[in-house]
């Protein structure tokens, strides 16, 4: 016993060491403040420069004058209506991969396959996806459509469905990925007690599984919308406008307005990249293009708060289920 | 300290004969208990089952009689619980498990390929080791068997509720929050819920893997005295590492180890005469 604190005493006065470990701290913690100095400096600027542009006109207001006055409302319209459409593309498909993958395919090779084309899939840039959507959506898919339908040039050009099906294309990953999770969260005790009382496979998903990886989902979705509705290369060929100030609306039945998914439509993103690079007074639109920065992050940022209350929620109900 | 002697009370106030009532007459000297076929509910015959082409189950044989509790003993891994899931086919739903031999129950064979296995489950039912009741009500965990199977009738539901919740002897302790959440109950409720939501699916046959392992002695007092009561209407096979357990609530007790079946036979002659001296050997705790 005395032997061993004879040994240790002396090593505690020795200091030498204590320079290298402070600064090796000091250089990682300066490190990990680098993407909250950037964040915080892209935020100050934007709002700086951005909230003066903001109004009740701007927001309500399509651009007039050559896009270098009036309001941004048709790009908030149609980023809303393309995620819209996106998530309600996106989501059955992603759920569905992600129950077969978990659910049913074991671990076998269409499995492995599988998983390394969702990886992949997450890898591939986006204007990637955007010459993907042009050249399997609008020319392949939709000119075929109109090949056999007999409707002239009705699917085969860019509109908002191919822009939507190209963004939800771009988010699988992200929703399939999510709902993995999610579902691997739920024990498998939770379902060998539903089999275990007669009810199949796909009861035992509807009834027992997926109630309790809602949140996980629903969480996935809202990140895949974040991701989505900031997307400029995807829609690029697919389906935004240039100039549209017409909302993309059609008259069902002639009375009730409805969104035309065979309409061209503007975007926020994708109007600041015109206004920044192809507008004939990039100096002039200058504070438009601030506030509409603003209004995107905005946007995102909202979606992303409710992707973490929900994560909150979700956690705080699982917490309670693994307390008893 | 008095936890065992408690226990040991409880043991001595059941009646010893009332255990030997449904046992048939056979030869205690006989290695591999054959009832006769008319008294037998489930007749496993060269039962091996393998996981990803590890044998965890080898060519075992046992005859269980109706309305009768057969306890299933041996030291972990030795492939008891591997019999049990075999019963109501739970292997299958492990990726990888081959399951050879015959399982009969009333004469069929479940391993058949034209067997449902979805219905074989509800004449089945399963208790696991650590109570899994949903994230529900306890109305909701109760009926979830008999909503699946179509009851969508809110008085026939909460008749099967009340009938089950009384059968598992939670009925008094539940009756006045069945719409709480069923998680807010203590753990041996929990487990009693369970037993109740596989009443609920009216089984004949009960398989119930270490149902009291993660419970206080009170409450695995009070569930061995549910499978005391359940044995007049249900057959019950239950896998246990509780030696007192298994000689306190079986009729039956079958040894498994290395994944064969040692030996098995009538409890009492089992826990006091075995004919192997490994099963001697771990009842007396010298292995296992």
């Amino acid at each position: 016993m005395s032997g061993s604190l004879t040994i240790t005493v002396p090593d505690l006065k020795i200091k030498e060491s204590r320079w290298g470990e402070i600064l090796l701290e000091a250089l990682v913690r300066l490190f990990a403040l680098a993407p909250l100095c950037a964040l915080a400096f892209i935020l100050v600027k934007i709002f700086q420069n951005g909230h003066k542009a903001i109004s009740l006109e701007f927001l309500t207001q399509p651009p007039i004058e050559g896009m270098t006055q009036g309001g941004i409302f048709p790009c908030v319209f149609g980023t809303l209506v393309v995620t819209i459409l996106m998530i309600a593309m996106a989501l059955p498909l992603g759920v569905g991969s992600a129950i077969y993958l978990v659910e049913y395919a074991g671990e076998g090779f269409l499995f492995r396959i599988i998983r390394a084309a969702v990886n992949n899939l997450a890898g591939v840039p986006s204007i990637v996806f955007g010459l993907f959507g042009v050249g399997f959506f609008v020319l392949f898919v939709g000119r075929n459509i109109d090949h056999v339908l007999q409707t002239g040039l009705l699917f085969g050009q860019p509109c908002l469905l191919w822009a939507a099906a190209t963004l939800s294309v771009l988010v699988l990953p992200v929703i399939i990925v999510s709902t993995e999770e999610a579902l691997n969260a739920v024990p498998q005790s939770q379902r060998a007690a539903s089999l275990a009382l007669g009810a199949t496979k796909w009861q035992t998903i509807r009834d027992v599984v997926l109630p309790q990886a809602r949140g996980g989902i629903l969480t996935g979705a809202i990140l895949s919308i974040s991701r989505g509705a900031g997307e400029t290369a995807p829609i690029l060929f697919t389906g935004c406008a240039y100039f549209l100030p017409r909302l993309p609306l059609v008259k069902l039945f002639g009375v009730f307005p409805m969104v035309n998914p065979f309409d061209q439509f503007m975007e926020l993103s994708y109007h600041i990249f015109i206004m920044a690079t192809q507008s004939t007074d990039a100096e002039k639109t200058l504070p438009i293009q601030y506030g509409t920065t603003l209004v995107l992050i905005t946007l995102t940022f909202l979606l992303n708060l409710v992707a973490i209350l929900l994560r909150v929620h979700f956690r705080q109900k699982l917490g309670q289920v693994s307390l008893q | 300290m008095d936890v065992s002697t408690e226990l040991e009370k409880m043991e001595e106030s059941q009646p010893m004969e009332k255990t030997n009532v449904s046992r048939v007459k056979s030869p205690p000297e006989s290695e591999t208990h054959k009832p006769e076929p008319e008294k037998v509910k489930i007749l496993v015959e060269r039962l091996s089952v393998s996981y990803g082409g590890a044998q965890a189950l080898k060519e075992v044989s046992l005859g269980i009689e109706p309305r009768s509790v057969t306890a299933l003993i041996g030291p972990s891994g030795c492939g008891k619980s591997t019999f049990l899931r075999a019963l109501n086919r739970m292997n299958d739903t492990i990726p990888g498990t081959r399951t050879e031999g015959k399982v009969m129950i009333d004469r069929v064979n479940i391993y058949d390929p034209d067997i449902n296995v979805v219905a074989l489950r509800r004449v089945v039912g399963m208790v696991f080791q650590k109570s899994n009741p949903f994230p529900k009500s306890v109305f909701d965990n109760v009926v979830y068997g008999p909503r699946l199977h179509g009851i969508r009738d809110r008085m026939k539901l909460e008749e099967i509720a009340e009938e089950s919740l009384k059968r598992a002897a939670l009925w008094n302790e539940v009756k006045d929050r069945l719409h709480k959440p069923a998680l807010e109950l203590s753990g041996g409720q929990q487990q009693r819920l369970c037993i109740a939501r596989v009443l609920a699916v009216n089984p004949e046959i009960l398989l119930m893997d270490e149902p009291a392992s993660a419970l206080d002695p009170i409450s695995t007092a009070k569930i061995e005295e549910l499978i005391q009561d359940l044995k007049k209407n249900y057959t019950i096979v239950i896998v246990t590492h509780n030696m007192q357990q298994a000689a306190r609530v079986s009729d039956c007790t079958a040894f498994f180890y290395l994944g064969s079946l040692v030996e098995q036979g009538d409890t009492k002659k089992i826990f006091t005469v075995p004919d192997r001296k490994e099963t001697e050997d771990y009842i007396t705790g010298r292995f296992g």
